[in-house]
């Protein structure tokens, strides 16, 4: 079967590639698209690892195929940081040190932007909950939920 | 032999014509909604090639109408989209809970009601919602429309009602009138993303003075596939939905499941926990009722 060809949207950028009908999102946006941002956890949906945004909605990459992405807006954590450097919610991990090994991070960061996006002030509980579909198994999450908290209310201040 | 493809058709017709077409051809054909089962499935335990035909494409499968007598949701809506309709919420909690118990948020962006009942596990949480609320399937045909209520819509573990040709376009749901109301309840043992050890979905309907003068109660993830109860029903219509209508309702899903025993739970322990979550069910949705 011949790959087909997947007109898009990343990161703001006109982005066209060829993928296998069956090649996930994921596999595209790594081996094919070089954006390496964007990790495999468990490839099954239940670690978030992979998340990305398709038209400001999170989703896990590893659930959709390269295809789904015709005609669609995908923010990977590639598009997360400005020209002018990282992203108040890429600050605040790297301060409260919400992070160890690193490789559920990139998702946790992108979960936190499409929260903080539709969110701007949310509780303990809702953070919490929203963050469920992305595990970390260094952290224990506390600090992660700190650097969420400061976020906000650095972006509110922003704002 | 035999190769991946993928198709995106736009309307119920097309997607029919491609369904048809790769039968023909001698193809297998799988409907795409959100794909949080089928991309699993795809690289565990169902390797095969097939062409997926997209049903988010489909103009039909993505309208919600909330009208006078029913309600229509597509079956390629997600589920955060139906969470953050405060109009459905409002008009069918039950149905809208037990698609927001499935998964993460990551899991919501995707997943659909519709894909949900496809996948046919006797575990799917929103099976017993759908039938409490009367909710019928849409599912086109070659031969045109047909209706399917969705207690008859799964045939066993994974296999349903669809020919190779057809598909689900969505729900017609009649809408609750005056003081009707429903909810949804399951027992796992954390407070989210597992499957079902058990799950209950009750609607009811009360008059002026708040007896039930009608129920409908379904049970999930106690049988191959969801049940009605019927004499759970009948305990509640005619009561007040007081505490021994609640009890004799209980009593009648518990008889009424035949589960299995397997790592969630034992035979004995999902038949206690099933009517429990009726008896629960029945209570959130008399008093969503009352509060109408």
């Amino acid at each position: 079967m011949s790959k087909q060809h997947v007109s898009t949207t990343i990161n703001g950028d006109a982005v066209e590639f060829l993928c296998e009908p069956h090649q996930s999102l994921l596999d595209v946006l790594r081996d094919e698209l070089g954006l390496t941002g964007t990790k495999e956890g468990c490839a099954t949906g239940d670690c978030g690892a992979c998340s990305v945004m398709i038209d400001g909605r999170l989703v896990c990459s590893c659930l959709m195929l390269g295809v789904e992405a015709e005609g669609v807006d995908v923010t990977t954590i590639e598009g997360i940081a400005g020209a002018d450097g990282l992203h108040v919610i890429q600050e605040k991990y790297l301060e409260h040190a919400a992070l160890q090994c690193g490789i559920c991070t990139p998702g946790f960061i992108v979960a936190t932007k499409a929260l903080l996006d539709r969110n701007p002030d949310p509780d303990e509980t809702t953070i919490r909950y929203w963050l469920a579909g992305n595990l970390c198994r260094c952290t224990g999450y506390d600090k992660i939920i700190r650097a969420v908290q400061d976020a906000a209310q650095n972006l509110a201040y922003e704002a | 032999m035999g190769a991946y493809a993928y198709r995106a058709p736009s309307s119920v017709e097309e997607a029919l014509s491609t369904l048809a077409a790769e039968a023909a051809a001698g193809n297998r054909a799988q409907m795409l909604a959100g794909g949080t089962d089928v991309m699993v499935q795809m690289r565990s335990i169902d390797k095969g090639p097939r062409t997926f035909v997209d049903v988010k494409h489909v103009a039909e499968a993505n309208e919600l109408r909330i009208g006078d007598d029913d309600v229509f949701i597509g079956a390629a809506i997600a589920s955060a989209v139906l969470n953050e309709n405060d109009e459905l919420k409002s008009i069918l909690p039950g149905l809208i809970e037990a698609a927001d118990l499935i998964g993460s948020t990551q899991i919501q962006g995707r997943a659909t009601i519709g894909g949900n009942l496809c996948n046919s596990s006797p575990a799917g949480d929103t099976i017993p919602a759908l039938i409490a609320c009367g909710a019928v399937c849409v599912i086109a045909s070659p031969g045109g429309e047909r209706e399917v209520p969705t207690e008859d819509f799964v045939t066993g573990v994974g296999t349903n009602v669809l020919e190779p040709t057809e598909f689900l376009v969505g729900f017609k749901i009649p809408r609750p009138k005056g003081r009707s109301s429903d909810a949804y309840l399951r027992f796992i043992p954390r407070t989210e993303m597992d499957i079902a050890v058990c799950g209950a979905g009750v609607a009811l309907t009360l008059d002026g003075s708040g007896v039930c003068t009608a129920a409908k109660v379904s049970i999930g993830a106690v049988a191959i596939t969801a049940l009605v109860v019927p004499d759970a029903a009948g305990a509640l219509v005619g009561t007040t939905v007081d505490d021994g209508a609640l009890a004799a309702a209980a009593d009648a899903s518990s008889a009424l499941a035949k589960p299995i025993t397997d790592k969630r739970g034992t035979v004995e322990y999902r038949k206690k926990v099933v009517g429990v979550l009726t008896k629960r069910a029945g209570a959130i949705a008399r008093d969503r009722a009352l509060a109408l």
